[in-house]
C-alpha cells in the first residue's frame, strides 16, 4: 500500500508490498517423488482436514464459543503436510503458535484438537494449553510455542538430544519470518552450525509479522542469514506439497547421513489475518487474491483429476467425511469436560503432591 | 567425613552422577578446556571428553534453551552459568520454557534440567553482578530453587537436583567455593529438598539464613553468645519448597525471629517467610518479625557504600537485640 | 436446509455491526469461504464469510443496517426451499438459525452457551495480543484500552456478585463461631474495658496475649516493658512470680470499679447459664416464627376441684399442677402440638414429657416431669416440687432438665394476668400461665361474680398451625373446665 513516501521515519515505507515472491515449484511428478495413488489421496486428506478444521474452529471463535487468542494457518497447508509426508514418524517436529496443522498433519485427532480450542480436558494437551500450544509428544510434535522465537533452541535442543544419543532421527524446527529477527535465532543458528546438529530450521516466511510485511522488518533475504554461519540454506516454494516433499526428502537426508544443519526458507502465503481480530488492512485484497491461485489444495486436486489419477468421487468422499468428521469434533468439544478443579495442581511439577504456598 | 571445598563437592556430585547416568552431562562457558572460570568442573573434560563437557559460546538465551530442549528430548542437562547475573540474558528460556512446558502439555513434556552457578555479589563487581536472584525464580511456579551453605549440603542437594524430573535452580557462591566443610562418605548420600536444618541450637531467638546469609548468622550468634543470648539457627538450604515447618517449630520455642537474606527486601525470601510466620505462628511471637536484607538499591562499587550495602553480623545483632527487647 | 448467517464476532469488542456491503444478493450461489458481504465493526471493516455452500435465499439485513451480534444477516440453503418457518416471528433469531442448519444437532444448546461465553472468552484478546507479539497496533491498543476498561467493569461486578451472595455471607458465618470458640468473653472484655477508659491500646506481644489468657492474668494490670509499653513475654512470666495472688483478688472489681462513674452501673460476669439462656432463646426468637393464642379460661369447677383433692392428698396440689395435667392430657389428643421441628423433619415425639419453667437465682430452668400424661394429679404436684426444689439449689442431673416436648411457664404467683413465652427449643409451643382473677361473669342473666384464668400458647409455626393450637387451646380450657373428665 502506497504510503506517505516524503515522510522521515524508521521503518522503511512508501512501497507497493508485494510481501513475499514464490520461487518455481519443482517439475517432478508424482511418479518422480514415489508418490501412489494412496498417498496422493492421503495428501488431500491431511491438507483439507487442516483447511476444514480451522474454518470450522473460526466459524466457533465467532460463535463465541471459546476465547483466547486464535491463529489460523489457512493457506499454509502444504508445508505441514509435505514435511510430515517427507519425514520418517519419529523425527521430531516443533513449531510456533500457528500450530494446528501441524498437530493434524502429524496424526493428532480432529477430536482432541478442537477440544483443546474448548479448553476441555480431552485436549490435546489436556485444556492446559489452548490454540498455541498443542503437543503430542507420542507423535513426535514437541507444540506449539507462543514466545516469538523461543522455541528455536528447543529445536536445536531436539536435535542436540538426537546426536547425544546417536539415534539418526532428524529435528525440524519451524518459526514465522518475524522469529528471524529475535536474537535466539542467530544465538542457536551458531551453535547448531558449530556443534553439527541435526536440525533442519525453517522460516514459513508468509510475507508478514502480524501486520509487518518482511521488507519492513528484515534486512536482507532471511535465508541468507545461514550465509553468516556457513549453514546450508535454501528458498523453497510453499503453496506447492510436491516442492516441500521433493525439498524436505533432500535436505533430511543430508541432515541424517552428515549431522550438518540446514535452513530453509520456505515462502507461502496466510490468508486469514495475524489472529481473528486482524482486519488486515495492511495488505491489498489483491495481493490476497494472486496467493489464493496458488492455493495448494486446489493445486493437487487440478493435478490428480487432470491426471485421471483419482476419480471425482473418490475426491467427493473425503471432502464429505472430513466435514462430518470436524462437525462430530465439534460436538466431541462441547460434550467434554472441563478439566477438574484439582487439575489446576496438576503437572505443574512432575510430582502432583508438590508442598504449594498457600 | 572427608573435608571438601565447596567447589570439590560441586565437582563431586556432578562427577558422581555423570558416571551414574550416561544421560547427564555439563555445559556452560569455559567448562571445559578452561576447566571452569571458577574451576568447579576441573578435571570432567578429561574424564568424560568432549561430548559430556561442552564449552558455550557467550549465548546464553542459546544453550540455555538448547539445554531445555535436550531435556525435553530425554537428557538430563547441567548447564552451568558462569553466574547467575548473566543468566539474565537466557532467562526466557527458564521461566517460559523450562518452567511452564510441562503445564501446557497437560503433563506430556518433563524437563529434568539443572541451571547453576554462583549466585549473588562477590565483592565490589558493580551492580550487574551482585544480584541475589533466589527470590525472582522463587517467584516461578515449575521451577525449584536450591541455594546451600555449606560443602555437604552442596553435594547432597546437588545429587538431588540432577536426579529431580523438574527444572532446579541451583544457587553457589563465589566466595563460598573455597570453603571447607565436612562432606558425608556415605556412598550416594543425597538430601530431600524442602528439608531444613537446625544447625545451632538455641532458646532466645530464631534466626533464618540460607547461602552466603548462613556464615554471616553464625558469626552474629558467636558474638551473641557472648552476652548469653542463644540464637538457634534454621538453614532452609532449599528455597523452592521452603520448609516452613521447621522454621516455625523453632519460633514457638524462642518466640522471636530474625531473616536473614541477601534478596532485596521487596518480594523477597525474607518478606515471605515473616509472612507465613506471622499467619501461622502468630501467637508465638513476642515481638515483630526483623528481617536483615540488602537495601533496596543496586549494589554500589566503593568499598565504603558496598560494606554498608551487604548485611553483617553487626545488622543481625541488631535485630535480634530488637526483638529480644535489648537495647 | 436453510442456514441462517448471522452476524458474526469480528472483534473482541463489538456489540453489532453494521453491514457495509453485500457482495452477493438473492438467488447467487455461494460456497464455504466466500466473503459475502463487509462488516464495520466497532474497530475496523471486515470480511463476512460464509461456511457452508448454498443459495442465498434472502438477505435479512440491507446495507447500512446494524446488526446485533448473533442476529440474522442473511439466509442460504437449496434453490426453491421454503424458509418461511425462519422469517416468521423469530426467525431472524440465532437460535432458530442454529435449529434450521443442518449437521450441529444440538446447536440450540450449544448457542446459549455461545451467548454467555460471548463476552468473557475474547475481551482480553487484544490486551493479550500486545503482549504475544510485543507490539501493538494503534487503533488496537486504543481499542484494547476500552475493552480492558468496560471489561474490568464487567467483572469486577461480576466478582461483586459473588461474593455478596457467597462469600460476604460466609465471612459472617465464619466469623462468629470463630468468636464464640475463643471462650475468651472475659478477657475480650478486659482489653475492651481499657479501650473504653480512654487511656492508650494495651499493647501487647501476641505470645504474651496467649499467656495472659492462658493464666487468668488481666493484661491492664500487666505493666510492658517493651517499646512504647508492649506487654511481652517477660512481663508476664514476671507479673506471674511477682503478683499473681494479688492480681487474682484485684481482678474482677478493681478494673470495672477504675472507668465507670460510680454509684451509677456494674458490670456483671455473664453466667454459664446466662449465656446458655442468652443463646437458647435468641436462637428460638429468631429462628422459629412465633404465633400466639389466648384463651380465657373459667376456673371455677378447678378450684372446687383443688379444694376437695387437697382434703385428701398428702401433698398440696397447686393450680399449676391442674394446668400441668391439663396440658399433658391434651398433648395426647394432640400430637401436633408434641412435636419438633428438626429441619429437615419434623417429629411427633411418642411420650409427653412437659417441663415447668422454675425461676432460680440468675435465672430459670425447665425441669421435665417425664411421662406427664400417665401420671396423676399427686405424683405431678410430688414430682414438680421434688424438681423445683433441687433446681434452685443447682443439684438438677441433666436428664431432669432434658428431654421436654412441651413447655409450661406459669407467672400467676405474681399476680401476672396474661403474657407471652418464647418457645423452649426443641418445643414447638409454651404455654404461658397467667393469675386467676375474680371477674364479674353473667351467668343464667345474672351479674355472678366469677374466676378467669388466662393462658397464651406461643406456637413454632414452622410445625404448629393455627388451627391445631386452637384445638390444643380448646382441649385444655375443657379439662380446666371440666377437671373430672382429666382425671379418666
Amino acid at each position: 500500500m502506497a504510503k506517505k513516501a516524503e515522510e522521515k521515519g524508521f521503518t522503511p515505507t512508501g512501497v507497493v508490498y508485494q510481501s513475499t515472491k514464490l520461487p518455481k515449484p519443482t517439475s517432478k511428478t508424482h511418479d518422480k517423488l514415489g508418490l501412489k495413488k494412496k498417498d496422493l489421496l492421503n495428501l488431500y486428506e491431511s491438507m483439507y482436514r487442516q483447511r476444514r478444521f480451522e474454518e470450522r474452529a473460526a466459524q466457533m471463535y465467532q460463535k463465541g464459543k471459546f476465547g483466547g487468542f486464535l491463529h489460523l494457518y489457512i493457506g499454509q497447508e502444504a508445508i505441514s503436510t509435505g514435511v510430515v509426508q517427507a519425514l520418517n514418524d519419529d523425527d521430531d517436529l516443533i513449531t510456533a503458535y500457528r500450530d494446528h496443522g501441524f498437530a493434524l498433519a502429524r496424526g493428532a485427532s480432529s477430536d482432541e484438537c478442537m477440544a483443546e480450542l474448548f479448553g476441555k480436558a480431552t485436549g490435546i494437551s489436556s485444556g492446559k494449553g489452548g490454540s498455541m500450544h498443542y503437543f503430542k509428544l507420542e507423535k513426535h510434535f514437541w507444540g506449539g510455542h507462543a514466545i516469538v522465537g523461543a522455541h528455536i533452541p528447543l529445536g536445536a535442543g531436539l536435535a542436540f538430544a538426537n546426536k547425544y544419543n546417536g539415534n539418526d532421527r532428524v529435528a525440524v524446527c519451524f518459526f514465522g519470518d518475524g522469529a528471524v529477527d529475535q536474537g535466539s535465532l542467530n544465538e542457536t543458528f551458531n551453535m547448531a552450525q558449530l556443534w553439527k546438529l541435526p536440525v533442519i530450521f525453517v522460516v514459513e516466511n508468509n510475507g508478514y509479522s502480524m501486520g509487518t510485511a518482511v521488507e519492513r522488518h528484515s534486512a536482507g533475504d532471511l535465508h541468507k542469514r545461514a550465509d553468516a554461519y556457513g549453514m546450508k540454506n535454501d528458498i523453497v516454494n510453499g503453496m506447492d506439497v510436491f516442492t516441500i516433499i521433493d525439498k524436505f526428502t533432500e535436505v533430511a537426508k543430508d541432515v541424517r547421513k552428515n549431522q550438518n544443519p540446514w535452513f530453509l526458507e520456505v515462502r507461502t502465503y496466510r490468508y486469514r489475518g495475524h489472529s481473528m481480530s486482524d482486519p488486515g488492512n495492511y495488505r491489498t485484497k489483491e495481493e490476497l487474491d494472486e496467493f489464493k491461485q496458488t492455493d495448494p489444495i486446489e493445486r493437487l486436486k487440478t493435478y490428480v483429476s487432470e491426471k485421471k489419477l483419482v476419480k471425482d468421487d473418490e475426491i467427493e468422499e473425503i471432502t464429505s467425511r472430513i466435514n462430518q468428521e470436524v462437525l462430530d469434533a465439534i460436538d466431541f468439544a462441547e460434550e467434554s469436560d472441563f478439566p477438574e478443579p484439582e487439575a489446576l495442581f496438576h503437572d505443574v511439577y512432575a510430582e502432583n503432591d508438590f508442598p504449594f504456598v498457600k | 567425613m572427608a573435608e571438601l571445598q565447596f567447589r570439590e563437592a560441586i565437582r563431586a556430585a556432578m562427577v558422581e552422577e555423570m558416571r551414574r547416568d550416561e544421560s547427564v552431562f555439563l555445559m556452560g562457558e569455559e567448562v571445559a578446556e578452561y576447566d571452569g572460570a571458577y574451576k568447579v568442573s576441573q578435571g570432567m573434560l578429561e574424564e568424560f571428553g568432549f561430548r559430556r563437557v561442552i564449552d558455550t559460546p557467550i549465548s546464553e538465551l542459546g544453550f540455555s534453551g538448547i539445554g531445555v530442549g535436550a531435556a525435553m528430548n530425554g537428557l538430563r542437562p547441567i548447564v552451568e552459568f558462569m553466574t547467575f547475573n548473566f543468566a539474565v540474558v537466557g532467562i526466557d528460556q527458564i521461566i517460559n520454557n523450562a518452567a511452564k512446558l510441562r503445564y501446557m502439555s497437560g503433563g506430556q513434556i518433563m524437563i529434568p534440567i539443572v541451571f547453576r552457578g554462583p549466585n549473588a555479589s562477590a565483592g565490589q563487581l558493580g551492580a550487574t553482578h551482585s544480584v541475589a536472584y533466589e527470590a525472582l525464580y522463587g517467584h516461578i511456579p515449575g521451577l525449584k530453587v536450591v541455594y546451600p551453605s555449606e560443602p555437604g549440603d552442596a553435594k547432597g542437594l546437588l545429587k538431588t537436583a540432577i536426579r529431580d524430573d523438574n527444572p532446579v535452580i541451583f544457587l553457589e557462591s563465589e566466595q563460598m567455593y573455597g570453603l571447607k566443610g565436612e562432606v558425608s562418605d556415605e556412598e550416594d548420600f543425597t538430601i530431600p529438598f524442602g528439608v531444613a536444618k537446625v544447625k545451632r541450637e538455641g532458646n532466645d531467638v530464631t534466626i533464618v539464613a540460607h547461602g552466603k546469609m548462613y556464615h554471616v548468622a553464625q558469626q552474629a550468634a558467636k558474638e551473641l553468645a557472648k552476652d548469653g543470648i542463644e540464637a538457634e539457627i534454621v538453614d532452609p538450604r532449599t528455597i523452592k519448597p521452603f520448609d516452613m515447618k521447621t522454621v516455625i517449630e523453632s519460633v514457638k520455642k524462642t518466640n522471636r525471629c530474625v531473616i536473614v537474606d541477601e534478596t532485596h527486601p521487596f518480594c523477597g525470601i525474607a518478606a515471605e517467610v515473616g509472612f507465613q510466620l506471622q499467619r501461622d505462628a502468630f501467637d508465638y511471637l513476642d515481638a515483630p518479625i526483623q528481617r536483615v536484607t540488602v537495601p533496596d538499591v543496586p549494589a554500589p562499587f566503593a568499598k565504603n557504600l558496598f560494606d554498608l550495602w551487604l548485611p553483617g553480623p553487626k545488622q543481625v545483632i541488631e535485630a535480634v537485640n530488637a526483638v529480644t527487647y535489648r537495647s | 436446509m436453510a442456514i441462517v448467517i448471522d452476524m458474526p464476532k469480528l472483534s473482541d469488542t463489538m456489540e453489532e455491526g453494521v453491514i457495509s456491503k453485500w457482495n452477493v444478493k438473492e438467488g447467487d450461489k455461494v460456497k464455504s469461504g466466500d466473503i459475502i458481504a463487509e462488516v464495520e465493526t466497532d474497530k475496523a471493516t471486515m470480511d463476512v464469510e460464509v461456511y457452508d455452500d448454498g443459495v442465498v435465499l434472502k438477505i435479512v439485513a440491507k446495507e447500512g443496517d446494524a446488526v446485533p451480534l448473533g442476529k440474522a444477516m442473511a439466509i442460504i440453503g437449496e434453490e426453491g426451499e421454503d424458509i418461511s418457518d425462519l422469517l416468521d416471528g423469530d426467525g431472524g433469531d440465532a437460535s432458530g438459525g442454529e435449529k434450521a442448519e443442518k449437521k450441529p444437532k444440538k446447536d440450540e444448546e450449544k448457542d446459549e452457551d455461545a451467548e454467555k461465553a460471548g463476552d468473557d472468552g475474547e475481551d482480553d484478546e487484544d490486551e493479550d495480543e500486545d503482549v504475544d507479539d510485543g507490539k501493538a497496533k494503534e487503533s488496537g491498543k486504543k481499542d484494547g484500552d476500552n475493552g480492558k476498561d468496560k471489561d474490568a467493569g464487567k467483572t469486577a461486578k461480576k466478582s461483586g456478585d459473588k461474593s455478596d451472595d457467597g462469600k460476604k455471607g460466609k465471612e459472617k458465618k465464619d466469623f462468629d463461631p470463630l468468636f464464640g470458640d475463643l471462650n475468651g468473653d472475659e478477657k475480650t472484655k478486659d482489653a475492651k474495658a481499657k479501650t473504653d477508659s480512654g487511656d492508650d491500646r494495651v499493647k501487647v506481644s501476641p505470645l504474651a496475649r496467649k499467656m495472659a489468657e492462658e493464666q487468668g492474668i488481666s493484661l491492664s494490670d500487666v505493666k510492658g516493658s517493651g517499646p512504647q509499653g508492649r506487654i511481652v513475654k517477660k512481663d508476664i512470666e514476671e507479673f506471674d512470680k511477682d503478683a499473681a495472688k494479688s492480681s487474682k483478688s484485684a481482678k474482677p472489681a478493681a478494673p470495672a470499679a477504675d472507668m465507670i462513674p460510680s454509684g451509677e452501673s456494674k458490670e456483671l460476669k455473664v453466667s454459664q447459664m446466662r449465656k446458655a439462656i442468652a443463646r437458647r432463646l435468641a436462637e428460638s426468637k429468631f429462628t422459629s416464627p412465633h404465633f400466639y393464642e389466648t384463651i380465657d379460661i373459667d376456673m371455677k369447677r378447678a378450684i372446687e376441684a383443688r379444694g376437695a383433692l387437697n382434703e385428701l392428698s398428702e401433698v398440696k396440689i397447686s393450680f399449676n399442677d391442674f394446668v400441668v395435667k391439663a396440658c399433658a392430657a391434651a398433648l395426647r389428643r394432640h400430637p401436633a402440638i408434641n412435636s419438633s421441628w428438626m429441619g429437615d423433619k419434623i417429629v411427633q415425639h411418642g411420650d409427653v414429657h412437659v417441663a415447668v419453667a422454675v425461676a432460680i437465682d440468675d435465672g430459670l430452668i425447665t425441669p421435665v416431669i417425664k411421662h406427664t400424661d400417665k401420671k396423676g394429679l399427686a405424683q405431678i404436684s410430688r414430682e414438680t416440687k421434688d424438681l423445683a426444689g433441687r433446681a434452685r439449689d443447682k443439684k438438677l442431673q441433666p436428664d431432669e432438665f432434658e428431654g421436654s416436648t412441651f413447655t409450661i411457664s406459669n407467672l400467676g404467683m405474681f399476680g401476672i394476668e396474661e403474657f407471652t413465652a418464647i418457645i423452649n427449643p426443641p418445643n414447638a409451643a409454651i404455654l404461658a400461665v397467667g393469675t386467676i382473677r375474680d371477674v364479674p361473669v353473667v351467668e343464667n342473666g345474672m351479674v355472678v361474680p366469677g374466676k378467669r384464668m388466662k393462658v397464651t400458647l406461643s406456637s413454632d409455626h414452622r410445625v404448629v398451625d393455627g388451627a391445631s393450637a386452637a384445638e390444643f387451646m380448646n382441649s385444655v380450657r375443657n379439662f380446666l373446665e371440666n377437671p373430672t373428665t382429666m382425671l379418666l
